[in-house]
């Protein structure tokens, strides 16, 4: 294998690792916020339960979203050195304001935040949470504008002596038609995790509960290494919950309207700018005029050539145009068409790929979203989850709309091959020239082995954490004339 | 002052600031071991960086975007022509942060000594390989007509980048040293003064015969102004620290880590990254550096938010001001009994 395929390997495996973490970082902090929010309005000894639960579990999540954060923004320096010299004067700004403006926002309070509890009064601890929240909400939007130059250049002129893009309007930059459109999507995603996460996390809990028979007083608590739980009383358990499965379940579903509409005015920008990737997504080889969507194709194993199909007529001229007549380009004619500018070789991406991955990015979407809205339902008016199809059921409420995030991405990544930067970097051009294959595939290995490890000690942490259930709140004992002892530490 | 000037400034700002808050967050985890003896000490030596150390990371990551906007030649030549010492950063930063966060998570002895290692190797590693990349980059490096780096990996490890090392190792220890006898009262208190006090004076030689030969080497008038500011802060620090004085020690340390990397800095200008087979083929804050217009977008952002980040990040270390002792650390969370060693 050469260099530049495991440099690209390497980007894909770092890059669906890290956000695995980065939709759950985004949705459970603003859920944790405004849950905590509740809390200081009402004073409910629930929402104050619930807070710390998920804030401990978005904590640990949140670790391992930062650490491989950091491997993303070395490796466009490791393995694509060409790359960055040649966008470095538009791209690395965003990155940059990303740091310095949402970064630096997201783990400086973050700190005061855990370790706050104590510390400062109740309304301050409460803006440090929203302060971390907002950095994470405004760093999607500068890595989106960044990626967006990628999918959709605007704003720049290429220089021919430096042969590099150069920065003519950072505001078209920052407003370019795809961010706009992406970032809505990206956000609504999102809290389609974090919502997901929240009611199946909670659901859970119902479950088990009207499961397992109320202990008898005396019991002590089970041996192992799990706190010593002296958890409330099982009908303020109960009640905790119960509002998280509806805050979970209801974010979920308005959530899910909302990526809905972007991802329909995403097709639409898609089609103007990325014309390839719709054609793609579609696995659309002949220009259509009327388009059908096609529900399922399955074609010869090297894609070029349907054997059977469901079709929904007019679907895709209308989610490409918006006009229920639309025309809608095929492959064969885009290819001649780039071919003309860009000279020979091939401009279609990885045809089964992109139309398997954009049908799973919908199908898990919309599969999560009914889901979520089937427990709503199963547990309106205090009706109990006794069934025992609900525990796989509520496992994979929160793993469907985060695949649903790795595919979207999937797809989007390598329908804009074979360029870097659209029309003006093929991917090839991009990589490190001096970097060899030894060193690729050494970081590669260590980086695949130790994600692993990693992902194994976080699952099963995370767990842990969820079995254990809602924490005690009662305040640790104090000697006289010594200070509290910390309410948090490492 | 030319954009490219304000620049090259402004990174050199990030990266001193990374390395005077990382730095003594370096020192403190390599010294877990040292000034923590049992599991109640070794979380007092690890909550004083607590609610910092995740905060103090982002000035890397910014320094690195700052570098990636306003640089990106010097960015594309660093990043790929380093990239196996900063692959193992990296690796160390990321068990690091992992650590401390997920080492308290399960009450099991091996979970806990397993971690606690994981802190003290993934701390000194990357205090030592910075100093080795910064001693190589001042020193210049194989760098050919099209600014890609050709020397390979054995040629970054040379006397001068390995002293530098050394350096950045030694000062982070005296650094974390002063800091967690700031941040702590007892015995934890005693035993980093103590050890601040033997650590600094090879810190103390190291840094001085670093300065004389990096002054011997690139150095002009205001490099020995610098050096000598950095050599007095921890020569001050040392006697301070005997003194007891924690405060004016960490001034001290964090002077001569700020004046040391500072003198880097002008030694370099305005090269970024020399190249050590043609001096028509440095990298210099002119031909790496990116458009006029997107300097000064990045100036105003930079002008604006900086303060701004500067000041809220002061006012973690003020809300969290209050020493911590064994006391500070619940019973409920410490090992079960019999395995609390």
């Amino acid at each position: 294998m050469s260099a530049e395929t495991l440099a690209r390997w390497q980007f894909a495996i770092t890059t669906v690792y890290h956000f695995f973490f980065v939709p759950m970082t985004i949705g459970l902090a603003v859920l944790v916020a405004a849950i905590q929010t509740a809390w200081v309005r009402t004073g409910q000894e629930k929402y104050l339960l619930l807070t710390k639960f998920f804030g401990k579990l978005f904590l640990i999540n949140f670790a391992l979203g930062v650490v491989t954060g950091i491997v993303q923004e070395f490796q466009f320096g490791m393995n694509w050195s060409e790359y960055s010299r040649f966008v470095g004067d538009i791209f690395g700004a965003p990155l940059a304001l990303e740091a310095l403006l949402a970064f630096f926002l997201e783990s400086t309070f973050l700190g005061i935040w855990i370790f706050g509890w104590d510390r400062l009064s109740q309304k301050v601890h409460l803006a440090m949470i929203w302060l971390a929240a907002s950095g994470t909400v405004l760093s999607a939007y500068f890595i989106l504008a960044a990626n967006s130059f990628m999918q959709n250049p605007v704003g720049f002129t290429f220089n021919e002596a430096r042969g590099r893009a150069e920065l003519t309007d950072f505001v078209a930059v920052l407003t370019n038609p795809v961010v706009l459109v992406t970032y809505p999507h990206q956000l609504f995603a999102c809290f389609m995790v974090g919502g997901a996460f929240l009611a199946g996390v909670a659901g859970w809990h119902l479950w088990r509960g009207a499961r397992t028979p109320v202990p008898e007083p005396g019991d002590g608590p089970g041996s192992g290494d799990e706190q010593p739980s002296t958890s409330p009383d099982p009908a303020t358990a109960r009640a905790a919950w119960r509002s998280a499965v509806k805050i979970g379940a209801v974010t979920l579903l308005v959530a899910s309207v909302g990526v809905m509409v972007s991802g329909d005015l995403q097709g639409k920008v898609m089609t103007q700018v990325q014309p390839m990737k719709m054609a793609a997504a579609e696995a659309l080889y002949e220009t259509e005029q009327p388009a059908s969507f096609s529900v399922i194709t399955i074609g010869t194993p090297d894609g070029q050539r349907e054997l059977w199909s469901i079709k929904v007529p007019h679907l895709l001229s209308y989610l490409a145009t918006g006009t229920l007549d639309g025309q809608v380009q095929g492959i064969r004619q885009l290819q001649e068409a780039y071919e003309a500018t860009y000279g020979p070789g091939s401009y279609a991406p990885n045809i089964p790929l992109t139309y398997w991955t954009f049908r799973w990015m919908i199908a898990l979407g919309m599969a999560g979203a009914l889901l979520g809205a089937y427990l709503l339902w199963s547990t309106r008016g205090g009706r109990e989850l006794r069934h025992k199809l609900w525990l796989p059921l509520l496992v994979a409420l929160p793993l469907l709309p985060l695949f649903s995030n790795s595919v979207g991405w999937i797809f989007t990544e390598t329908g804009r091959q074979p360029w870097l930067v659209f029309g003006l970097l093929p991917t090839a051009a991009g990589v490190s020239p001096g970097t060899t294959v030894a060193e690729v595939l050494t970081s590669m290995g260590i980086f695949t082995l130790l994600y692993g490890g990693l992902a194994v000690v976080e699952v099963r942490l995370m767990l842990k954490y969820i079995r254990a259930g809602l924490p005690d709140l009662t305040p640790a004992t104090v000697d006289e004339g010594q200070d509290a002892p910390l309410e948090f530490a490492y | 002052m030319e954009l490219t000037t304000v620049w090259f400034i402004l990174i050199a700002v990030l990266w001193i600031g990374y390395f005077v808050l990382e730095g003594f967050d370096f020192g403190v985890g390599m010294l877990l071991h040292v000034l923590g003896r049992d599991d109640r000490e070794r979380r007092v030596v690890v909550n004083t960086i607590g609610p910092h150390f995740d905060g103090n990371e982002v000035w890397l990551i910014t320094a690195g975007g700052a570098t990636f906007a306003a640089f990106p030649e010097w960015y594309a030549t660093l990043f790929s022509g380093f990239y196996l010492p900063l692959l193992l950063i990296l690796v160390a930063l990321i068990i690091r942060l992992v650590a401390i966060d997920y080492r308290s998570k399960r009450r099991e002895l091996a979970w806990r000594q397993r971690w606690d290692l994981a802190i003290t190797v993934s701390s000194a590693l990357p205090a030592l390989l910075w100093g080795v990349a910064f001693g190589n980059l001042l020193r210049g490096v194989p760098i050919d007509a099209d600014f890609e780096y050709v020397g390979g990996f054995w040629n970054l490890l040379n006397p001068f980048a390995l002293l530098t090392g050394l350096v950045t190792l030694t000062l982070f220890l005296t650094h974390g040293a002063v800091f967690v006898a700031l941040k702590t009262d007892g015995v934890i208190r005693e035993r980093a003064n103590a050890f601040a006090a033997r650590i600094g004076v090879l810190a103390a030689v190291l840094t001085v015969v670093l300065a004389l030969w990096l002054n011997l080497r690139h150095g002009s008038g205001v490099t020995y102004l610098t050096s000598a500011v950095a050599a007095g802060g921890l020569l001050g620090a040392l006697a301070a620290n005997r003194r007891g004085r924690e405060g004016w020690a960490f001034v001290g340390t964090a002077a001569c880590i700020a004046f040391l990397f500072a003198t880097a800095f002008l030694a370099l200008f305005p090269d970024v990254m020399p190249s050590s087979l043609d001096p028509a083929w440095n990298l210099t804050t002119s031909n790496a550096s990116s458009t006029p217009y997107t300097l000064t977008i990045m100036t105003w952002a930079a002008a604006i938010a900086t303060p701004v980040v500067v000041a809220y990040q002061a006012w973690t270390y003020w809300v969290f001001r209050r020493r911590l002792t064994v006391s500070s650390i619940r019973d409920d969370v410490l090992l079960p009994d019999p395995a609390r060693r």
